[in-house]
């Protein structure tokens, strides 16, 4: 499917996807009284565009940041891969989904994650893996921006460019917000993209709450490996944890709860309005 | 021992899972493995933590990595790697550390290893091989391409005395029957052992047990009867005491109810003087010379 496609025939249903995906993951967060929602709302429009949009059959994905086990959750709820019922046991004792992917349980999730700087490394095992057993299907890792950071990561894209590993497509969640500061504040990487193609790696950025951009890219990519900058707002969506660090970290209230949902319904009414 | 490591991984090749990762070692030594792999054999380049990585992401699609380095190198730098992506998965990934203890010997304390299988078997579903001869090299490669658990083979010099025979492989054996105390030994160091004891008189000569894999399978029946017997129990490893194979046995004997009346543990101290020389140099400052041990506990 070309963009132009995606826009003009699937606009309606990727605003009721992020509808229901956002209103679901607000829930699920509430209900279990877990923060790390702003990094989760930086990255479901991208985990829901890679899970309906751009997967197939003999693809894989590695979540490297493994905070956003909850968008990821919640992006295999929408593809029916997980129920209602496994979604309300998030974050309980007993349950399957814990707070980052876990390594047995979910066989939608390849590899388990949490500590940074893991994902990328392995979606070049996955890679490699491929190419060497002459299999079909690309590899994605997600990452966020603040894992940078980790040295591990450098030399992972040191070894997927110089291995030339064009069945591996890197996105990085840029919301420019890490643990205790802006990613510019704690370690100043920007500009991001000019450094992955000082490595040699095709890069490109893009507005990564627009699913279609994230579509365009990913399907005029004839051979990898590509790394994609998304621009992200942390707390996408909900206007109080727009770019708001804390949100890293909060569990919202009833009231919060209450605002965070109307908003989320009427930005989607004035989206399909808009139309 | 690295020599017939090679050896016999080449012999391994035609096994089209194996592909071999090297983090930038094995110059004048894995040549002809990498001549026979080809494709599958991938020099990482000095950046051990992608390498366990990437090893874990070919494991995940059924392939048979195994990654080579310096000992330290492969188990204490990508430590976190080992955990999260190669144990927590129960991935079949060969750690292969070449130079266990003070292999590296004047080459300095960021070369050895002193602390590697204690670390590594804190881990869950993980195991070890920690090799006393060429011999039993050859005989665990073929068994580490079988095994679907991750391991780690802890590769060193071995001394194996001419004279001597040495019984095939197996996780236990008793490399001489003597009516001394009960002396179990892990590593190269057996063969220092197996040479001093084999001179003694029936009397003195210690009864000699060696262990290659870790965690221990059940003890033999006739490890047990031995320690009952000697009521002497000596374990000698190249190892730091904290994690070594005698907090593990005396922990095992313990629980068993069958400690045995007298311990003594010869084990790496670490640095004693400071100085630095031979693996030789830094086993005797850690008391680990085989003539000094056999003649301290083998002499009422």
């Amino acid at each position: 499917m070309r963009n132009s496609e995606l826009s003009k025939m699937e606009v309606g249903s990727v605003i009721d996807l992020r509808r229901k995906a956002k209103l679901r993951l607000l829930q699920m967060h509430y209900e279990s009284g877990v923060g790390h929602l702003g990094g989760n709302l930086s990255a479901l429009d991208i985990l829901l565009c890679l899970y309906h949009f751009i997967l197939r059959r003999d693809d894989l994905f590695v979540l490297s940041k493994g905070h956003g086990a909850g968008a990821l959750y919640v992006a295999l709820w929408s593809t029916g891969a997980l129920t209602d019922d496994d979604l309300q046991q998030f974050h309980k004792d007993g349950t399957r989904l814990s707070g980052h992917p876990p390594a047995v349980g979910i066989p939608e999730i390849v590899f388990a994650t949490g500590s940074l700087g893991h994902g990328l490394g392995l979606a070049c095992g996955l890679a490699l893996g491929k190419k060497l057993k002459g299999e079909p299907g690309r590899v994605f890792c997600l990452t966020s921006d603040g894992e940078w950071n980790e040295g591990s990561c450098w030399e992972s894209l040191i070894f997927l460019t110089h291995h030339r590993l064009d069945n591996l497509i890197l996105i990085v969640d840029c919301n420019g917000l890490q643990g205790f500061g802006t990613t510019r504040e704690v370690a100043n990487l920007e500009p991001l993209i000019e450094k992955f193609r000082a490595f040699g790696i095709d890069a490109l950025e893009i507005d990564g709450h627009a699913m279609e951009n994230l579509h365009a890219a990913v399907a005029e990519c004839h051979s990898g490996p590509l790394a994609i900058v998304a621009r992200t707002v942390k707390g996408c969506g909900v206007s109080f944890m727009e770019n708001q660090m804390e949100w890293h970290y909060l569990p919202l209230n009833a009231q919060q709860y209450e605002q965070a949902r109307n908003e989320v319904q009427q930005a989607c009414v004035m989206s399909s309005a808009d139309r | 021992m690295r020599d017939v490591f090679c050896r016999s991984l080449v012999s391994q090749t035609v096994d089209p899972r194996l592909v071999f990762l090297t983090g930038d070692l094995g110059f004048k030594a894995l040549e002809p493995l990498r001549d026979a792999l080809r494709e599958r054999f991938i020099n990482a380049g000095v950046a051990e933590q992608n390498m366990v990585s990437v090893a874990a992401g070919l494991a995940k699609l059924g392939l048979r990595p195994w990654v080579y380095s310096i000992a330290p190198f492969v188990y204490a730098r990508p430590f976190e790697q080992i955990r999260n992506d190669v144990c927590m998965h129960k991935l079949p990934v060969v750690l292969v550390g070449n130079g266990g203890g003070y292999g590296y010997g004047v080459m300095g304390s960021t070369h050895h290893a002193l602390e590697d299988y204690g670390c590594l078997l804190t881990l869950p579903n993980l195991r070890v091989f920690a090799p006393a001869f060429d011999e039993d090299v050859s005989a665990i490669i073929p068994l580490l391409m079988q095994v679907d658990d991750p391991a780690y083979l802890r590769l060193g010099m071995a001394e194996r005395p001419a004279e001597c025979a040495i019984p095939a492989y197996a996780c236990w054996r008793r490399l001489i029957k003597g009516d001394g105390p009960t002396l179990v030994v892990i590593g190269p160091l057996a063969g220092g052992l197996l040479r001093v004891a084999s001179g003694l008189s029936q009397a003195r000569c210690p009864d000699l047990w060696l262990v290659t894999e870790l965690p221990m399978q059940a003890l033999p029946e006739g490890l047990l009867e031995s320690i009952r017997r000697s009521r002497h129990l000596v374990v000698v490893e190249e190892h730091t005491a904290a994690g070594g194979l005698g907090q593990m046995l005396s922990y095992r004997l313990a629980w068993m109810g069958h400690a045995p009346h007298r311990f003594s543990h010869y084990h790496a101290h670490g640095y004693v003087s400071g100085l630095f020389g031979s693996q030789r140099f830094h086993r005797a400052e850690s008391g680990l010379d085989p003539d000094a041990i056999v003649a301290s506990t083998c002499n009422e």
